[in-house]
């Protein structure tokens, strides 16, 4: 069935509430406020307020309360509004919930998702706008899973409240409303494993979240060019699924990674040393990174725009990377 | 007033005492590094608090943490490893003197992030709550994490929402080098400050383990009946130095106050309890000391003759691998 990305979080996180008790969700507005962007629409009227929380405006001391409660057996869901909110939180996700099971010599586990809304939407400002995921992908201990479609949404969060681990679930404001194709029933989708969401023979696109319909669209564009343009979407960028890159890599010799974070220390860097470290010898050319600029995000919308990846940035790249620039 | 129970009071304060100075020895001869923070001075804290619980309650506590350990009961002999980075340690070397965890005792572990651990102590009582539960969660942390903003969020959320947790600020005067009322607005009552959340707040002489456990059985009695979190503040001092890197006086302190402290060591308070009331003898007290000796030294040889743990290890424990 056709959903948006939003129905789709929605289905995933009623369909395990129902499954399991012990899951509960919590966060600022995810109750009669219906969640920020409407993602918990209904719960609190199904499940009650008993098992979704609304909380005072304290992500560092309700992260930290749904760790504990994690180390107690009960499996939370929490919902940051933003995830640069998660920044006020990074405390307990950095020192509690990656590393108590470490600590514990394995005693202890912590099974919960922490989810919510990364990168930019429309001219928020520097402090509403950023893609943190390679601050959440550097610290062992926690899993960061970040789909791209409906589909993917809610096979993976149903995957991340099952596991055993915290999970950190990446969404998009601007992914919210997309739509797509949805299979009927119960299913999930494994973490740690990349799809490919277009084949083709020139050129390897990697790309994850926002930046992969991105992607699709560039390569849309490049095969009335006649480039051929393979996509691969990580899904999971921590296990990252180097194999199905790699595959893609033998095929093509060629690569660009699409990320919408910040150059420096981004993501894609480390995808480009895990592809060189292995696959290097497949390679026609360097890597070519789209990524966006080294500032913090401005407002006005045409430095905005400046600062993302788009479309012709992409297109130049893959050109670029195959020496046709 | 009882002389079983006086006396195993006794003996819980003495094992942490010798326990505690036999780390300080163990340290100075290498068998021991990293930081190493002694419980000595604050052992009636531990010991009173600690009486006052179910073994199914939770204790969470900061990394001063190897009295609440032992008071929880478990073995020293697996704490002393853990201390000396041994595969048999509690938390199989991985953890070390700041983060001993023993889930069986329900002792939730040790935290070095000051205040950090206080929201999860808020989570160990949510869950209790949440299912239905009657147990309590007891969370310690010095006073130097109230002025923490995680330790106010706790309070709060804590408060709002009604959750079977005790907060116990072992107030040790100092927080490092800074002296409280250099670091605590209402450093004269901290208890005022917690009031003002709406916790039931009440100071305790944190020297007289008596009194402690007496507070806390009042006040765990509440908690469990459903009444919402209360707050102690503890009044204690630490003897030693605030890790093994930091003399017991010096710039912060002189030795005489630490010395007037030492006028009401725990444990001494206690024996003169004891023998006031004809509730034991010098033979006794030779007996647990001869006891505890014996236990602690088996401790250390288990430390000793125990493996490291073997490199594989060292990938083990980061996720739950299914």
């Amino acid at each position: 069935m056709l959903l948006s990305y939003r129905e789709a979080l929605n289905q995933a996180m009623r369909e395990e509430m129902r499954r399991d008790a012990r899951i509960f969700l919590i966060g600022e507005e995810v109750g009669y406020y219906q969640g920020a962007f409407k993602v918990s629409k209904g719960f609190v009227e199904e499940f009650g307020p008993q098992r979704v929380l609304d909380t005072p405006i304290t992500e560092a001391g309700f992260t930290g309360l749904a760790i504990g409660a994690a180390m107690a057996g009960l499996r939370p869901i929490v919902e940051l509004m933003t995830l640069n909110f998660g920044i006020l939180a990074m405390d307990q996700i950095v020192n509690n919930a990656a590393k108590i099971r470490y600590m514990s010599g394995g005693q202890i586990s912590v099974p919960m998702v922490i989810r919510g809304p990364g990168s930019a939407a429309h001219q928020l400002g520097a402090q509403h706008s950023q893609s943190l995921e390679a601050w959440f992908c550097h610290v062992p201990g926690i899993k960061v899973v970040a789909p791209s479609t409906p589909h993917d949404a809610k096979g993976l969060l149903k995957s991340a409240i099952r596991d055993q681990n915290p999970v950190l679930f990446i969404e998009a404001q601007l992914l919210y409303g997309t739509k797509g194709e949805v299979r009927d029933g119960e299913y999930t989708i494994p973490i740690g494993e990349a799809e490919v969401k277009r084949s083709g023979s020139d050129v390897t696109v990697v790309a994850y979240s926002k930046m992969l319909l991105l992607a699709m669209d560039a390569a849309e564009e490049l095969s009335r060019e006649g480039i051929d343009v393979e996509i691969i979407d990580p899904r999971t960028l921590w296990p990252l699924d180097v194999d199905t890159i790699v595959a893609s890599v033998r095929k093509t010799g060629r690569v660009v990674i699409v990320e919408e974070g910040w150059r420096f220390c981004g993501l894609g860097a480390q995808i480009a040393d895990s592809v060189y470290s292995v696959a290097f010898d497949y390679l026609d050319g360097p890597i070519i990174r789209v990524t966006g600029e080294d500032v913090p995000m401005p407002y006005s919308r045409k430095l905005e725009d400046a600062a993302i990846p788009d479309r012709p940035r992409v297109i130049e790249a893959v050109k670029q990377v195959l020496g046709r620039g | 007033m009882e002389r079983t129970d006086l006396l195993h009071l006794y003996r819980q304060m003495l094992l942490i005492r010798r326990f505690e100075e036999k780390s300080a020895e163990m340290y100075a001869l290498a068998k021991i590094a990293g930081f190493l923070h002694l419980y000595i001075g604050e052992e009636a804290v531990a010991v009173g608090a600690i009486a006052a619980l179910r073994p199914d309650d939770y204790v969470i506590s900061a990394y001063r943490d190897h009295g609440y350990c032992l008071a929880r009961g478990s073995d020293p002999g697996r704490i002393m490893a853990e201390l000396f980075g041994k595969a048999t340690g509690l938390c199989k070397g991985k953890g070390g003197s700041m983060h001993l965890i023993d889930c069986e005792k329900r002792f939730m572990g040790g935290y070095a992030i000051v205040g950090g651990h206080i929201p999860l102590a808020t989570g160990l009582a949510f869950a209790t709550k949440y299912e239905q539960g009657d147990g309590v969660t007891v969370c310690f942390f010095g006073e130097g994490a109230f002025p923490s903003g995680q330790a106010h969020e706790a309070f709060n959320l804590a408060a709002l929402w009604k959750l079977p947790l005790i907060f116990m600020c072992e107030n040790n005067r100092y927080g490092m080098g800074t002296p409280v009322h250099r670091a605590v607005a209402l450093y004269s009552d901290i208890a005022e400050t917690a009031r003002s959340y709406g916790l039931p707040a009440e100071r305790v002489d944190g020297m007289d383990v008596l009194a402690v456990r007496s507070l806390m059985e009042q006040t765990v009695k509440r908690v469990r009946a459903g009444q919402g979190p209360a707050f102690v503040e503890a009044l204690t001092y630490r003897f030693m130095g605030h890790s093994m890197a930091d003399p017991s006086h010096g710039h912060y302190r002189t030795r005489e106050e630490v010395e007037e402290h030492r006028q009401r060591d725990p444990l001494v308070l206690l024996q003169r309890t004891i023998c006031d009331h004809d509730l034991g003898s010098d033979a006794d007290f030779k007996q647990l000391e001869h006891e505890v000796h014996e236990q602690v030294a088996a401790a250390v040889t288990f430390a000793e003759t125990s493996p490291f743990p073997e490199p594989s290890a060292l990938y083990e424990d980061v996720l739950v691998t299914e």
